[in-house]
């Protein structure tokens, strides 16, 4: 088995065996659903499919952040980090590995909301649009994954969770997602296209709806995506661990 | 043919010198104990070494190559420290998953056989004993059929028994030709286990040599008596009163002996022995603190 794959296996029996840690990254976008989605756009099938991948892009930037943010940082905390270092393998298995565990814990986070919406609301999609919005989620994790590996090696966990909570909601708000393609405040309007968030969710809308996105939106994703693989680059290159002085 | 090298190696943490400009040669086949007090730098020099940080200046070298390259990692086994295993994992998902990372493993039951886990397989680390966890960290250095291993202070918290179980399973590495660098305060277990002695103290390797030769610098020896009262005699560097003797720790035995027999005291039962390794450690680690009184 290849390196990463026996990382992530591991990154994700470790998950598993503690389950309340997926019960949380699945909790916040499911209560989103209920007290939000449900109540105003539930009746109607356009809003309703809109408003659900909004949800889904809030899950898995929710996922990914604290998973990345807060793991990686309590992990780097711990002894047994330090100790896989000194094993024959560079950064690269490691990462993948982390990043493919992300991955399975991004889709179990997605699947209330998804539950939620089938049966709650009258959104619907087809089946090609339904396993489209499958893999614009791995695409879109890949911004939020960077951003959590960002923080997780460059701060101790305390303040990563700090950081991670801060960051997290204005690129929620500011991005768009708690409000529909075209009913977002004009501020908002105005700074979204900017943000990796608006990017994300556009490229969902894209491939459950007959939405069409902004070419700044997504052409400032792939910026996003490549100045935060760098930073997040920068910050594990930098890391020897925990930091005393 | 040299497993690991420090050259004039530094480490500086903040405003704190952890190393300063130290030397250190492994050789292969050797088996060098590294030993000194808590936050004499032992730890820092041995993370240096095995790639977990890098030197403010000087040159680490691993295997002939730069630690900090998977590739120089490939005949190093290294132990964790036993609370950092992953709880939630059981022993074999441990092993197996240090496994995968070299090509040619130890299977895991010989290994678990080894270092008596066999029965422990399908228990969760954060279950074991804290006897069994740290058997299980000493074994993950193994799982690579390295020819160095770096022990961080193997046995820590071990009882007697478990501790010359470990030993055993370090001296049968050795003697089939493995290199072993083991750090310790446990005086008893250098000297036991190791060829060569590598002191360190504030930062700075203050002796290397054989165990012998170690004893022999620092020439401390100990003469121990039965006597009421002493007069502050010179030349004594510790003294403690145990079981009804006096022992005192000097560099010059006779002198000492002759300024007893000049001082008029009254004494019986002399004896003069060389020191352990830990007395010789005390007294070359001593320099700085002011010079204890004679009682």
């Amino acid at each position: 088995m290849p390196l990463a794959l026996v990382h992530a296996r591991y990154q994700l029996l470790e998950i598993i065996r503690i389950p309340v840690a997926v019960v949380g990254s699945a909790f916040f976008p499911a209560a989103a659903m209920l007290f939000f989605v449900v109540p105003f756009a539930g009746d109607d099938p356009v809003g309703a499919t809109y408003a659900t991948a909004a949800m889904v892009t809030f899950a898995v930037m929710s996922a990914n952040i604290f998973q990345y943010g807060v793991g990686v940082a309590e992990d780097r905390d711990q002894p047994w980090n330090p100790y896989t270092r000194t094993l024959p393998a560079g950064p690269a298995p490691r990462l993948a590995g982390r990043i493919l565990a992300g991955l399975v814990l991004t889709y179990v986070s997605m699947i209330p909301v998804v539950l939620i919406a089938a049966v709650a609301t009258e959104a619907r999609v087809s089946a090609v649009q339904f396993l489209l919005g499958l893999g614009a989620v791995a695409v879109v994790s890949v911004p939020f994954t960077l951003l959590g590996l960002a923080i997780g090696y460059s701060l101790p966990s305390k303040a990563a969770i700090v950081v991670a909570q801060v960051i997290f909601f204005p690129l929620a708000f500011g991005g768009g997602l708690l409000s529909g393609p075209d009913d977002a405040p004009g501020f908002i309007k105005a700074i979204a296209p900017y943000l990796p968030t608006r990017g994300a969710v556009e490229l969902i809308w894209t491939a459950v709806t007959d939405f069409r996105p902004d070419i700044r939106a997504l052409v400032m994703l792939v910026v996003w995506v490549l100045v935060l693989a760098a930073l997040a680059g920068w910050a594990y290159r930098r890391d020897e661990g925990r930091r005393f002085s | 043919m040299i497993l690991a090298r420090a050259e004039q190696v530094s480490r500086r943490y903040g405003e704190v010198l952890a190393l300063d400009r130290v030397d250190l040669t492994v050789r292969a086949g050797e088996l060098v104990g590294l030993l000194g007090p808590n936050g004499a730098g032992k730890s820092t020099l041995i993370n240096l070494l095995v790639g977990l940080r890098r030197p403010t200046a000087g040159r680490v070298e691993l295997c002939g190559g730069d630690p900090r390259d998977p590739a120089s990692r490939r005949q190093l086994g290294v132990t964790p420290q036993e609370t950092g295993l992953p709880g939630t994992l059981r022993v074999g998902e441990v092993v197996d998953f240090v496994s995968a990372h070299f090509p040619d493993p130890v299977p895991r039951g010989e290994l678990l056989d080894r270092f008596g886990l066999a029965d422990q397989v399908r228990r969760q680390t954060g279950g074991l004993s804290g006897g069994q966890r740290r058997r299980l960290a000493v074994a993950l250095a193994f799982v690579g059929r390295p020819r160095l291993v770096v022990l961080d202070e193997p046995t820590t918290g071990l009882d007697v028994e478990a501790r010359h179980a470990l030993w055993d399973a370090i001296r049968g590495f050795h003697a089939d030709g493995g290199t072993v660098l083991l750090s310790s305060h446990y005086l008893e277990e250098v000297e036991a286990l190791a060829q060569r002695v590598v002191v360190i103290g504030h930062g700075r390797v203050l002796a290397d040599d054989s165990v012998a030769a170690i004893r022999g610098i620092v020439g401390v020896r100990r003469v121990s008596l039965v006597a009421h009262d002493l007069p502050a005699l010179p030349g004594v560097v510790a003294t403690e009163r145990a079981d009804g003797r006096l022992h005192l720790l000097t560099s010059d035995a006779d002198q000492l002996v002759r300024d007893l027999v000049t001082a008029g005291v009254a004494f019986h039962d002399l004896e003069v022995r060389p020191t352990s390794l830990e007395e010789a450690f005390l007294a070359i680690t001593a320099d700085d603190r002011p010079a204890p009184a004679a009682a």
